[in-house]
């Protein structure tokens, strides 16, 4: 993280200096200053324009190696990609000018690495379907295309109707109530609506598939991070000391009990690790961001752990999921096929991969879906895996970076559950299909064939977007807060973390909802002393 | 709060680190393991995608990859043998599920284009963006003259074969097995073609898949008398002039065994015979005791010269080593001088002993590959003649050569080539474990035309072709020897 240098005694003059990023929270006690703080949207179009250069690139290679002439097909196919991406650019310009440039471009370039692999694949199908005489499968690349087009529309939405990521706090219990809907509709549901590959994540509604735990798991974010900022108290009241960590008062421990019975309960009634692991996983950083205690991960962790256990001796599912990861090889040509195949195809690329559109990703069953990794671990080696792994990591990181640059709680609750939900979320898929955990059945978020996670996860990136627009706004320019206006003498008191949203939430108090903290502009009881929070 | 933020971003690069270990472990350290292992198809699927190379002889292609006719195939190139059955020993085969013999295994870095003589054109491949592919293999083999011996065994429906090498170079010029096979259904991409062929051939009676002429060993029989006479010419133990024993038959040393002409007659009407009357007439009892009088190091020392004893030796098909075997006591020396006992040799072997007649006494290395070349037929690496110690003086090879065609001229004579000149030894080697009843195997070794040998040729026919057995080198062997000779002369005039 860059710290903030002010410049010495330097006014307006020096401010737009190209490539010093200016982190709002401190440029925003200096008006002066702050007026011309760059958007440095140049920055991200750059950036996208990139992006759009190595996917480019990427596919002529597939065409290439796969000697397949450039098709009109495939010309829409760009345009159309860029079109979007030109789109989601402009409405970042206007909604969220002072958005992180990074964000946007990071996740276009594993969007259109993910749409070549897919046409890839698409390729390998086409031909086996032509030489067994069978008609020609329908384009996954293509529907892919539409749902990216689908998935601007809510990231575009998402950015219109949130102007001030606050607003979201309002319906925190809402959207924990809808999540938890959406999470336990497919075991409510009928198998025959819900059931695909034995994991009932789904709801089918005709020809359109939806795996709601995609969607649930931004509204969880939201849910807790409105959450634990009204109920902290709840969660940091003394308890006992052991080994140097403050231990939670047992009757304290309900919240987390509950969310641990929702996470074992769709891994039993689901028979989804992978949804599940992830929403614990989500809680449990949550929880420690918001209470410093590491005590509750372990608590968290503990009684996880003894029900996955619980749920292995009994769930025949999860037996063998543990089983194939034991030993993928042991049933090669049953249930460890896939594992195995994916194997074979990652260690066949080996570090500099056979070259895009050179290998045979088609041989792993899900080659675009679930097992897109080792599409593109065979094609692009390791050194693809690892430049993907790192796109993920600075993506998830960018978000945290908003979380420690923006100023209030829910903000910062809301920008770390988003961004480690994602690299959580790329750990549980990826280590599922490179073998270092189980297998479970989840998408790899922008890169994996599958509308639900496109489209979530454009939502999840614009309401990071959203929250580093916060962070990153000058004061002066942001139209809700007059009190933090230019009177402000305020610098010390902006150290505080949480003291905008204190204020706003008490000029706005909605209707419905308890958050019946105690409300004034100095810090809340029961929060750290301020000499502990650290700005940045 | 921004504490735990900042660890939750380290757990966040610490969870990347973990899975980028684990990609290390699979795609580095296991990756050898993972990527050959018979489960993994990736690899397979590559060979058959990569246009594998052509080999050829004498303009003719005898082996080479074609776009699968059928559209279905997952495989792209279909192997494809013309005149399978009369190439199959030099081509071998090549099979997805039983892998490869022959010259398709042991060029087999050539043909599908690693081989390292082969890396210049790959990286003109993938900078010009050519196509990978392998590199093709040119064969010494004459097709007139492999064409000429595999008809003259197969016509007479002989179980055997027919090695010709030049004698200057050591060209394999011909590689006749019999009864042969066709590559063809092996290379097949349909797995019940593959395994009906397979177990087809490996049951067939008499075997078909073996190349008897580098993989299976015969005793030698009176062929042997070559090596014999070349010991003693070069102890000076001899001259043709010499006169040896003409007894019908006499006690091996050692024992009490008694060792009969072929036909139980005597060599002549005298006591004794000239050395050169017993070398054309092949009696047993001379040579039996020449070689005591050589002595089994000398004749063994001879035969290793000339190429026994050499398990190294790949043309570049790997040959089974010739051996002299046990020369312990007289009578087993007695015995091998006569190539019978222990002593068992290739058909290429026998061969090669001809041809360094031929060469007046210096063997050449055998080889059957002429030259290597990149996918544009361009040449790559050409073989050069590679000449080994010399096994004996030029003189001992004139009186060789000599001998064989008083031993020639006093054979049956059919099929001989008019104003041909043929030095030649026949042989008619018992074998098995009752071999007085056992139609023996027949022999011909020979050389033409005298002077200036232009091929070296060995025969067998084994079990007596169909004489039964009343069969001798002379009446079967040779005649398929002599068409072979005269398939290679005839180019010429």
């Amino acid at each position: 993280m860059t710290r903030p240098t002010a410049p010495g005694g330097a006014g307006p003059g020096s401010a737009g200096a190209p490539g010093i990023e200016r982190p709002a929270d401190r440029t925003a006690m200096r008006p002066a200053v702050a007026a011309a703080v760059s958007t440095r949207r140049g920055v991200e179009l750059a950036l996208l324009g990139f992006a759009a250069v190595i996917t480019t690139g990427a596919l002529v290679l597939v065409e290439a190696n796969q000697e397949q002439e450039l098709t009109w097909t495939l010309l829409y196919l760009g345009a159309a990609y860029m079109a979007i991406l030109a789109a989601a650019h402009v409405a970042v310009r206007k909604f969220a000018p002072y958005a992180d440039p990074l964000v946007l471009p990071l996740a276009a370039l594993l969007n259109g690495l993910g749409l070549v692999m897919i046409h890839r694949v698409d390729l390998a199908r086409i031909a086996r379907a032509a030489s067994l005489g069978n008609d020609e499968p329908t384009q996954e690349a293509l529907r892919q295309v539409g749902w990216t087009a689908i998935g601007i529309v809510f990231f575009v939405g998402v950015l219109v109707l949130v102007p001030d990521h606050r607003t979201l706090a309002r319906y925190g219990y809402t959207a924990g109530f809808v999540g938890l809907v959406l999470l336990a509709l497919p075991a409510v549901l009928p198998a025959s609506l819900s059931e695909v590959n034995g994991a009932r994540i789904w709801i089918r509604l005709g020809p359109a598939s939806i795996q709601p735990g995609e969607f649930a798991k931004i509204l969880f974010v939201v849910f807790f991070a409105s959450f634990l900022v009204v109920k902290r108290d709840l969660f940091t009241s003394a308890g006992k000391r052991f080994l140097g960590m403050t231990f939670p008062r047992p009757r304290d421990l309900g919240p987390l009990l509950v969310a641990w019975g929702v996470a074992m309960a769709v891994l039993v009634f689901e028979s989804d690790l992978g949804t599940s692991l992830m929403f614990f996983g989500i809680v449990l950083v949550m929880l420690y961001v918001a209470t410093e205690r590491i005590s509750w991960v372990i608590i968290g962790l503990v009684i996880f752990g003894a029900g996955a256990f619980a749920a292995w001796t009994f769930v025949s599912r999860v037996q063998t999921r543990v089983s194939v990861w034991l030993d993928p090889f042991a049933d090669f040509n049953g249930r460890g096929f896939q594992v195995s195949q994916g194997l074979f195809g990652l260690a066949t690329g080996g570090v500099g991969g056979t070259g895009l559109g050179a290998g045979r990703p088609e041989l792993v069953p899900f080659a675009s879906t679930d097992f897109i990794f080792t599409s593109l671990g065979e094609e692009m080696g390791l050194v693809g895996i690892a430049a993907l792994l790192l796109i993920y990591c600075l993506l998830a990181t960018r978000a945290m970076r908003s979380a420690l640059a923006v100023r209030d709680t829910f903000g910062k609750l809301l920008a770390a559950g988003l961004g480690f939900a994602l690299a959580w979320q790329v750990f549980v898929v990826v280590g599922g299909v490179i073998n270092l955990i189980p297998n479970t059945g989840i998408t790899a978020p922008f890169v994996s064939y599958g509308g639900s996670s496109l489209v979530a996860n454009y939502a999840l990136v614009a309401l990071v977007l959203r929250v580093s627009n916060a962070a990153r706004q000058p004061a002066s320019e942001k139209k809700p807060s007059p009190a933090a206006g230019p009177s402000a003498p305020l610098a010390p008191l902006a150290e505080a973390s949480t003291e905008m949203v204190q204020r706003d939430q008490v000029r706005t108090p909605p209707s419905g909802v308890q958050h019946q903290e105690p409300a004034g502009p100095a810090a809340p009881t029961g929060r750290a002393p301020r000499g502990r929070t650290r700005g940045e | 709060m921004n504490t735990p933020l900042r660890r939750v971003s380290l757990a966040v690069m610490v969870l990347v680190l973990l899975l980028l270990g684990q990609a290390t472990w699979i795609q580095v350290v296991k990756a050898d393991e993972y990527r050959a292992d018979p489960r993994n198809a990736r690899v397979l699927l590559d060979e058959y995608a990569r246009q594998r190379g052509q080999i050829s002889a004498g303009g003719e292609v005898l082996a080479q990859s074609v776009e699968s006719p059928d559209p279905g195939d997952r495989l792209r190139f279909l192997r494809q043998y013309t005149d399978g059955p009369l190439y199959a020993p030099v081509t071998g085969y090549y099979s997805q599920i039983y892998g490869a013999g022959g010259m398709e295994r042991a060029m087999d870095p050539v043909l599908n284009g690693t081989d390292d003589r082969l890396f210049v054109r790959r990286i003109s491949d993938a900078v010009t963006g050519r196509d990978p592919a392998g590199g093709n293999v040119v064969l010494s083999i004459d097709p007139r003259i492999q064409r000429a011996a595999y008809e003259a065994m197969t016509s007479r429906n002989y179980q055997g074969s027919v090695v010709a090498i030049r004698p200057q170079t050591g060209e394999i010029l011909a590689m006749v097995s019999t009864p042969s096979y066709d590559p063809n259904p092996l290379a097949s991409h349909n797995g019940e073609t593959q395994q009906e062929a397979w177990e087809e051939l490996t049951e067939a009676e008499p075997p078909t898949l073996t190349n008897r002429a580098i993989n299976e060993t015969y005793p030698p029989g009176s062929t042997f008398k070559i090596v014999n006479t070349a010991a003693a010419l070069e102890a000076g133990a001899i001259t043709p002039q010499t006169p040896v024993t003409a007894a019908p038959r006499i006690t091996l040393p050692d024992s009490t065994t008694q060792l009969e002409n072929y036909d139980g007659k005597p060599c002549g009407p005298g006591a004794t015979v000239p050395f050169a009357t017993a070398f054309a007439k092949s009696c047993n009892g001379p040579f039996a005791q020449l070689a005591v009088q050589v002595g089994a190091d000398r004749l063994r020392g001879m035969a290793t010269s000339l190429g026994f004893n050499n398990p190294a030796l790949t043309v570049p098909m790997p040959v089974q080593a010739s051996q002299v075997g046990d020369l312990d006591d007289g009578a087993s020396v007695a015995q091998s001088g006569i190539g019978q006992r222990d002593v068992r040799l290739t058909p290429l072997q026998n061969a090669q002993i001809a041809a360094t007649v031929a060469n007046g006494g210096v063997p050449m290395t055998p080889n059957t590959v002429s030259q290597i070349q990149g996918q544009d037929l361009s040449t790559v690496d050409t073989t050069e003649p590679d000449r080994l110690a010399r096994a004996f003086s030029q003189s001992t090879a004139d009186t060789l050569t000599q001998l064989m065609i008083g031993s020639e001229n006093n054979g049956s004579g059919e099929g001989k080539i008019p104003g041909v000149q043929i030095a030649s030894k026949t042989g008619t080697a018992e074998w098995g474990a009752d071999p007085k009843t056992n139609p023996p195997h027949t022999w011909y070794d020979a050389f033409g035309p005298v002077p200036n040998p232009q091929i070296a040729v060995s025969v067998i026919v084994e079990r007596g072709g169909n004489r039964g057995e009343e069969a001798t080198g002379g009446s079967v062997a040779a005649p398929i020897g002599r068409a072979v000779i005269a398939a290679a002369l005839g180019g010429d005039g």
